[in-house]
């Protein structure tokens, strides 16, 4: 039923949640599938959201490894920045040497840094009760379902709005053919920083995975001011 | 704040108030914001609807609305709105429209409060009466200039030393030398009380008294300067060197009451006042050809920029240019009066415009006509007195002082004319006003006699005061001339904005600014039958009247104050960076603070025009 192409087309996400609050032994996991999850045809600007961002040690879920989250809850109302979280974690696998110029984390910052099982709790309070929001969901969600698994021998299932898929909903024919090419035509970016530009957002000079989480809520903002509407049913938007 | 927010953060200390703001206020603002995307042309706030937020621009452009309806102003990246309804009734007043997609960051009303209570920058930047914040901007700055804080009283050293005026010529030279001072003041002491009433100086005992051979027992009352120019112990130093360089003395006596305090003299002056416009006027004094006073010229814009530098106010300025542009003039005169032999009937110099306002600059042209005396015979007297202006007129173009376009100058017959025929032009201008003619004739309404028998002028000027107040036609067509010209709305981003939301890249800060508001002041002036012509004075003269309510005067005097120092600033920075200074600004050029209390004295004037519209029926029309 998603507007938006997706192998979790056929998901009953509210059904999933209340049959896996039965099955998690994680009290964590569990208050998380009893929070529920919304109906698919609540209208968006009712939904309470919260946007996430990784960085991570690479792009494979079982080879690489969480080096930060940041999240930001937010509505269609309004990016709460005051609620948003920050946190370096230090990965299971060696930090690959280029990464580091990525993140702008060091060594230093990552031996300091905690386990992500020491910071479980403050990461579902915040996921608890909100639908994330992601820039190219084979990261986020991935990702976090290898960390449980590895750590709490559980997965966590979630549906998730992805705003890269969304650009690559509107922007079905971005890679221009050759003969295209030749005439000039450029492919269209759905890259964050690229795809903000479309919708008049303003660059932001650092990257860390706290600024990526708020410039992807404020690009999902645009989104939908831009070619949803408030009323969307989340249903229509949710991967 | 995490640290990660940084980004946020610096954005907004880029900008006014925030720039000036400690961190841990700004880490609070941060930790309270909401972020909120919205596009093109949908409402932000609408009018009386509760006032929760305090907004940041962080990206795209809103319109902010009067009640009425009518556009207030556009504002962008790094601004702020929703300021007004959170200080007043907590009910939004001015319905705000994004014009282009917007990232606003909104700042809850508790955090707004805290900030208001916290920080006086904060509060200034964000009180609610533009008119304050001009007023505090224009003082903020003649704060730092001694000149305008400092009292006369401060340069008087010593009690002031007088005779009466029975004493001779010897014995005043000996008192003088005696007590090592250049002036000796001279009591009138038949009364009950002795009472000033002349003045002698070192100056004086050399031209009068030793140049003619004057015997030693001649009494002092013969060669002593009656009528002396004094100035109150209330008055601030820089009111005494506007004094002296308007009437050219060297001393001023300052009285308290009926006493006489003390003398102040130039060099008591000159130790405070080191851009030496004064200097320069003695200079100008001491040439003895055109070819001299061509050379001095050229320190005139130095001296310009000094008192810029040095943080004069505009009244300041424009006097001390006007004062030496006056002193050119005057040279002038005495040079082709030295060339031409005595004039053969009197006369009386006028300078018009701009400089008899004491309001001129450095980019100025010559305004100047001839009041001559009744006994004057065309055929016999004419070639005299056009040989003279026309003596005075090449030699000011030598100075700088470009000819007048408008051919407002002694040269043109029109302009060159005994006191009967001039009295005839203001009968006409005054009592059968004509739209068109007025325009041309409005210049010959601020005017000043300079030279030769200066109460011809004060002749006219009588007639002025009595007649104006009292022709209303006469009014409402001045009035209506004064509204042909009107200020912009404001800035947005690079552009001028104006009030139908229309765009201009530069506009011109005298047509749109200074001229605009001398012209209204001078409708006031005539109305309330001034003699002032400074708008300054005349803003007194009016303030003294019942003609504005509340404090209109005092903004006004603030408005022209502002612009004017803007408009000095922008020229003297071209001087120095060897550009041909002119009154054409593009916003860019502009500071912050200059861009936001420019906007506040525009408001001023455009307010000041629909009253003066309304008071003197003066029409919606503005080219009838």
């Amino acid at each position: 039923m998603s507007d938006i192409k997706s192998r979790n087309n056929r998901q009953n996400w509210p059904e999933n949640y209340r049959q896996q609050a039965e099955i998690a032994t994680d009290p964590r996991i569990r208050a998380f599938y009893q929070a529920g999850c919304p109906a698919p045809e609540t209208p968006i600007q009712d939904v309470p959201l919260l946007a996430l961002d990784f960085e991570t040690t690479g792009l494979e879920a079982d080879k690489h490894s969480i080096v930060s989250i940041g999240l930001v809850p937010f509505t269609l109302e309004g990016i709460q920045l005051g609620n948003s979280w920050h946190q370096v974690v230090r990965p299971k696998l060696p930090l690959h040497q280029t990464s580091i110029t990525i993140h702008g984390i060091t060594h230093a910052e990552i031996d300091q840094a905690p386990d992500l099982e020491d910071v479980l709790d403050p990461l579902f309070q915040h996921l608890t009760g909100r639908i994330p929001v992601v820039h190219f969901r084979n990261i986020e969600r991935p990702f976090l379902n290898a960390a449980l698994q590895w750590r709490l021998k559980e997965q966590l299932r979630f549906p998730v709005i992805d705003t890269m898929a969304i650009e690559a909903h509107l922007h079905p024919h971005r890679n221009p053919s050759r003969w295209q090419q030749l005439m000039g035509k450029q492919p269209v970016s759905i890259r964050l920083p690229d795809s903000r530009t479309r919708y008049g957002l303003p660059h932001y000079a650092g990257h860390n995975a706290l600024i990526d989480a708020i410039a992807t809520a404020e690009l999902f903002q645009a989104q939908v001011l831009h070619h949803f509407s408030p009323d969307t049913p989340i249903g229509n938007l949710w991967v | 704040m995490q640290a990660e927010l940084l980004d946020i953060r610096n954005h907004m200390t880029q900008y006014a108030p925030f720039d000036e703001l400690p961190d841990e206020l700004l880490d609070r603002i941060v930790a309270s914001i909401e972020v909120v995307y919205f596009r093109a042309g949908t409402q932000i706030v609408e009018l009386g609807q509760q006032a929760l937020w305090l907004h940041y621009i962080r990206s795209g452009a809103v319109e902010i609305f009067r009640r009425s309806g009518e556009l207030y102003s556009r504002v962008g990246e790094g601004e702020i709105f929703g300021q007004f309804g959170l200080l007043m009734h907590k009910k939004v007043r001015f319905p705000v429209k994004a014009i282009e997609d917007c990232l606003i960051y909104k700042i809850p009303a508790e955090v707004f409060q805290y900030l208001w209570e916290q920080d006086e920058s904060f509060a200034d930047f964000v009180e609610i009466e533009d008119r304050s914040r001009l007023r505090s901007a224009v003082s903020r700055r003649e704060k730092s200039n001694e000149l305008m804080t400092a009292k006369v009283t401060r340069l008087i050293s010593r009690e002031p030393i007088s005779a009466p005026t029975t004493v001779r010529l010897q014995e005043a030279a000996r008192i003088m030398t005696e007590n090592g001072v250049s002036a000796l003041l001279l009591m009138d002491e038949t009364g009950d009380r002795p009472r000033l009433k002349g003045i002698i100086t070192d100056r004086d005992l050399r031209t009068r008294a030793v140049t003619h051979a004057l015997a030693s027992e001649t009494p002092i009352s013969e060669i002593m300067t009656e009528g002396l120019i004094t100035i109150s112990a209330r008055s601030f130093i820089f009111e005494a060197m506007l004094t002296m360089l308007h009437n050219n003395v060297h001393h001023l006596p300052v009285i308290d009451g009926d006493e006489v305090r003390g003398v102040v003299a130039l060099s008591d002056i000159v130790k405070y006042e080191s851009q030496s416009s004064l200097f320069l006027v003695s200079h100008i004094y001491q040439q003895k050809d055109v070819k001299g006073l061509k050379k001095v010229s050229q320190d005139v814009r130095d001296s310009f920029v000094r008192m810029v530098n040095e943080d004069a106010n505009s009244h300041m300025i424009g006097s001390a240019m006007a004062g030496i542009g006056r002193s050119f003039s005057q040279k002038l005169l005495e040079l082709g009066e030295e060339k031409l032999g005595p004039p053969p009937v009197p006369y009386c110099f006028m300078a018009l415009g701009s400089m008899a306002r004491d309001e001129q600059l450095v980019v100025t042209d010559q305004d100047n006509a001839m009041i001559l005396d009744d006994s004057f015979i065309p055929e016999e007297h004419d070639d005299y007195f056009l040989a003279l202006a026309k003596f005075v007129s090449d030699g000011l173009a030598e100075c700088g002082y470009t000819y007048c376009t408008g051919d407002i100058m002694a040269t043109n017959p029109r302009w060159r004319q005994p006191l009967s025929v001039w009295k005839g032009y203001f009968t006409e201008w005054i009592d059968s006003p004509n739209a068109q003619t007025l325009l041309n004739s409005n210049i010959f309404f601020d005017l000043d006699g300079i030279h030769g028998q200066t109460d011809l002028a004060e002749q006219l000027k009588t007639l002025i005061t009595e007649k104006a107040s009292n022709s209303q036609r006469f009014l409402t067509l001045l009035a209506r001339n004064a509204l042909n010209r009107t200020p912009p709305l404001g800035f947005f981003r690079t552009f001028v904005l104006e009030e139908d939301g229309k765009h201009q890249k530069t506009f011109n800060l005298k047509r749109r600014g200074t001229a605009p508001l001398s012209d209204l002041i001078r409708v006031h002036a005539l109305a309330c039958g001034a003699r002032s012509q400074n708008s300054f004075e005349r803003l007194k003269d009016i303030a003294k009247t019942k003609l504005l309510v509340d404090d209109d005067a005092g903004n006004l005097r603030d408005a022209l104050e502002f612009i004017s120092i803007v408009r000095i600033r922008h020229q003297a920075l071209a001087i120095e960076e060897g550009r041909d200074p002119d009154n054409n600004v593009r916003p860019e050029d502009l500071s912050p603070f200059e861009r936001s209390h420019l906007k506040d004295a525009f408001q001023v004037v455009s307010n000041a025009q629909k009253f003066l519209r309304f008071r003197y029926n003066a029409g919606t029309s503005r080219n009838v």
